[in-house]
């Protein structure tokens, strides 16, 4: 279980390793989060959350079934917005309102 | 072993000062911090290793509220259940106390905001005889924004505390020390609350490769209360009766959300449904009747999905991606959802967490610990299974008064200088400025050990390689090694505060794991499938064993007494 975080996109605002439950997000000399230990995340997708600039990904690992897609998050306002990228390059976005209860 | 003896490195000391410390800014300890700044004048100071806004069980959300009177429902029909579940060995006073508050407190979150969905009257929508539906993926968000509101909470976030300041059997403080800087932390405090959830990560886990983490609990909760607690020589109980949680295979994601909420039932690998077979459908029957198909070759087990609607399916995966992302993701990536595919089921790891089974300091109805000045809630606390989140806020509200209560007319008792420098000296010997300047300079690393240790409980103390049951000649074997790993922890290096917290994190688990042996020893019956699971003993034994099993850790031992049940309206009170 894991997140990649893209060097190139992190602009290095410090929210995603401030939230890490595991404090496991550190800075690197250019100022941008990395995560130390991967295999040491629980996966709970707070750091994603906190990204306004969508740098977090976050996938499965390849022993628990993971097939090379990822996920990552946008928020608009009270709107979270899923989007999970397939290997092939297909994407599916889910949004979740807020203010609406699970069916389930 | 100590092959040089490096450098070491300085930390300041600081000193503060609180009326009541809250130790965990989670789900008990949140709510407990709210309930005293709402309801006095008291200073809380609450003390989180990571940031309270995703720390603690709820980072990534929860589904459901799984304790709630609904209607045609009563406190009553609660504590029966919990008493049916459990076989009976619960402290009915403490359930029972949870159970009365259990509405007032959903009501107090949904006012700070939580989603709970309603019918056309008004009233929240239940998914089963005790549950009901929210959006809580933002739950902790919420209850970390309340407590930055109020002025009397002071939240010190990334400060890990690694044991309680003890004067003449009074806690008068914690030592902790900051992850971002070289700070010993000594925290004054009238009176202590501990919240800081259970144990994972002592029994070798369902995925030990890479996704060694993505596990039921947090694994983060490394049962740093319940330790801080047995070297203090706080009394506690049933540690034995661990917490194995059914799971989807792999993500270790919920399985009660399809289960409960589209109605699945448990089938094997033939197709047949076999719940049944084994007796009621209590939480331990559920994990044991998998087990059992599974050791007998029917395996794999499934929840039977296949043939929901896409309209289900999608709010599946709604529901997944509120509370476990990584179910949602394998469904989706791997474009087999559950209306395509049943889903399949295993057992976790076996955890040690009051909020679920019955593990944790042993409390009087107020929530007060054996220590002076110490109190207790939320997963830390014993005594009462089947808490969950609202149980838990329910609980952190009782010992919150309970704390307000007792610091009343109270004064700070000031640690000594001395005794102070002795324990930062102590933290102080696992720091070394720069490992990579001398390799050598021990054998074992904190992962190595974790994993010995992971190893150990597997084998000898009922992990799953060993179909979660246990025998006096393996525990014996267990006890030994676990000791002999607690013996080669004091020899630990660390490079820098992160690797100092881990070297803590498996030191607390080491003590863990010395008194849930003691406890299995101790239990000569078998009470509760898979959760313990003697094979020297495979029956239940009321006549000696319908009891609470207890024990301090004394002069480096782990001492047992029995204690008798605790019915619903009496009030306990410690006695010597």
């Amino acid at each position: 279980m894991s997140i990649k975080i893209s060097q190139q996109i992190c602009i290095g605002c410090g929210k995603c390793l401030k939230v890490c439950p595991g404090g496991l997000i550190h800075r690197n000399e250019a100022g941008k989060s990395y995560v130390r230990d991967p295999q040491d995340c629980w996966g709970c997708t707070s750091c994603l959350k906190e990204c306004a600039t969508g740098a977090i990904k976050y996938y499965l690992g390849a022993d628990i079934g993971g097939l090379g897609g990822y996920l990552y998050t946008e928020r608009d306002r009270e709107r979270l917005h899923w989007t999970i990228c397939k290997a092939d390059g297909e994407k599916v976005r889910i949004t979740i309102n807020q203010k609406d209860a699970n069916r389930y | 072993m100590s092959f040089n003896t490096a450098m070491n490195v300085h930390l300041d000391l600081k000193v503060l000062e609180t009326d009541i410390l809250i130790i965990g800014g989670g789900t008990a300890g949140c709510f407990a911090a709210l309930t005293v700044a709402e309801n006095s004048s008291c200073q809380v100071l609450i003390a989180e290793k990571a940031n309270i806004r995703r720390s603690g069980c709820l980072a990534a959300g929860v589904n459901a509220l799984n304790a709630y009177i609904v209607k045609g429902e009563t406190p009553e029909t609660y504590l029966d259940y919990v008493r049916n579940d459990t076989e009976g060995v619960i402290r009915e006073d403490l359930v029972y106390s949870i159970a009365k508050r259990l509405n007032d407190v959903t009501a107090k979150v949904e006012a700070l905001g939580l989603v709970i969905q309603k019918d056309a009257n008004g009233d929240y929508v239940a998914r089963g005889r005790r549950n009901i539906k929210i959006n809580g993926e933002n739950i902790k968000p919420l209850l970390a924004a309340a407590v930055e509101q109020k002025e009397t909470i002071q939240v010190l976030n990334r400060v890990n505390i690694i044991d309680y300041v003890v004067k003449e059997g009074r806690v008068i403080g914690a030592y902790g020390f900051s992850l971002d800087s070289k700070i010993f932390y000594t925290i004054q405090a009238k009176a202590v609350l501990c919240t800081t959830g259970g144990a994972a990560g002592l029994y070798r886990p369902n995925n030990p490769g890479f996704s060694r983490h993505k596990m039921w609990y947090s694994p983060f909760n490394t049962g740093a209360g319940y330790a801080m607690g047995i070297r203090a020589g706080a009394e506690m109980t049933t540690f034995e009766m661990r917490f194995i949680a059914l799971r989807c295979k792999d993500t270790i994601a919920p399985t009660g959300t399809i289960a409960q909420g589209v109605g699945a039932q448990q089938i094997n690998g033939r197709g047949e449904a076999y719940e049944r077979k084994y007796g009621l459908p209590t939480t331990p029957n559920r994990m044991f009747s998998t087990v059992q198909e599974n050791k007998e070759g029917k395996g794999p087990c499934y929840l039977e999905t296949k043939g929901i609607s896409k309209e289900t399916e999608e709010d599946l995966y709604k529901a997944y991606l509120n509370m476990a992302p990584a179910q949602a993701l394998r469904w989706i990536e791997s474009g087999r959802g559950p209306s395509v595919e049943n889903v399949e089921i295993e057992g976790t790891e076996p955890y040690i967490v009051g909020g679920h089974t019955a593990s944790g300091y042993w409390i009087d109805t107020n929530r007060a610990t054996t220590l002076e000045g110490l109190f207790a809630a939320g997963d830390v606390a014993g005594g009462s299974p089947q808490k969950f989140v609202t149980g838990c806020f329910a609980e952190g509200e009782i010992a919150a008064f309970s704390a307000m209560e007792y610091v009343r007319g109270k004064e700070l008792v000031a640690v000594e200088h001395a005794q102070m420098i002795a324990k930062l000296e102590e933290v102080r010997q696992f720091l070394q400025d720069d490992t990579t300047l001398n390799p050598d300079i021990t054998l074992y690393s904190v992962e190595e050990l974790e994993e010995a240790m992971q190893k150990v409980m597997d084998v000898y103390a009922g992990g799953i390689s060993s179909d979660y049951v246990v025998n006096s000649s393996k525990l014996t074997i267990a006890k030994q090694r676990i000791k002999g790993l607690l013996d080669m922890s004091t020899s630990l290096k660390a490079k820098d505060l992160h690797e100092l917290k881990l070297i803590y994190e498996v030191l607390d688990r080491l003590y863990v794991c010395q008194t849930v042996i003691a406890h299995l020893q101790a239990r000569k019956e078998t009470r509760w499938h898979c959760f313990q699971e003697n094979a020297d003993y495979p029956e239940r034994d009321d006549l000696h064993y319908f009891k609470y099993v207890n024990s301090c850790y004394r002069n480096g031992d782990v001492e047992i007494n029995f204690r008798d049940i605790v019915k619903k309206d009496e009030t306990y009170e410690h006695q010597n």
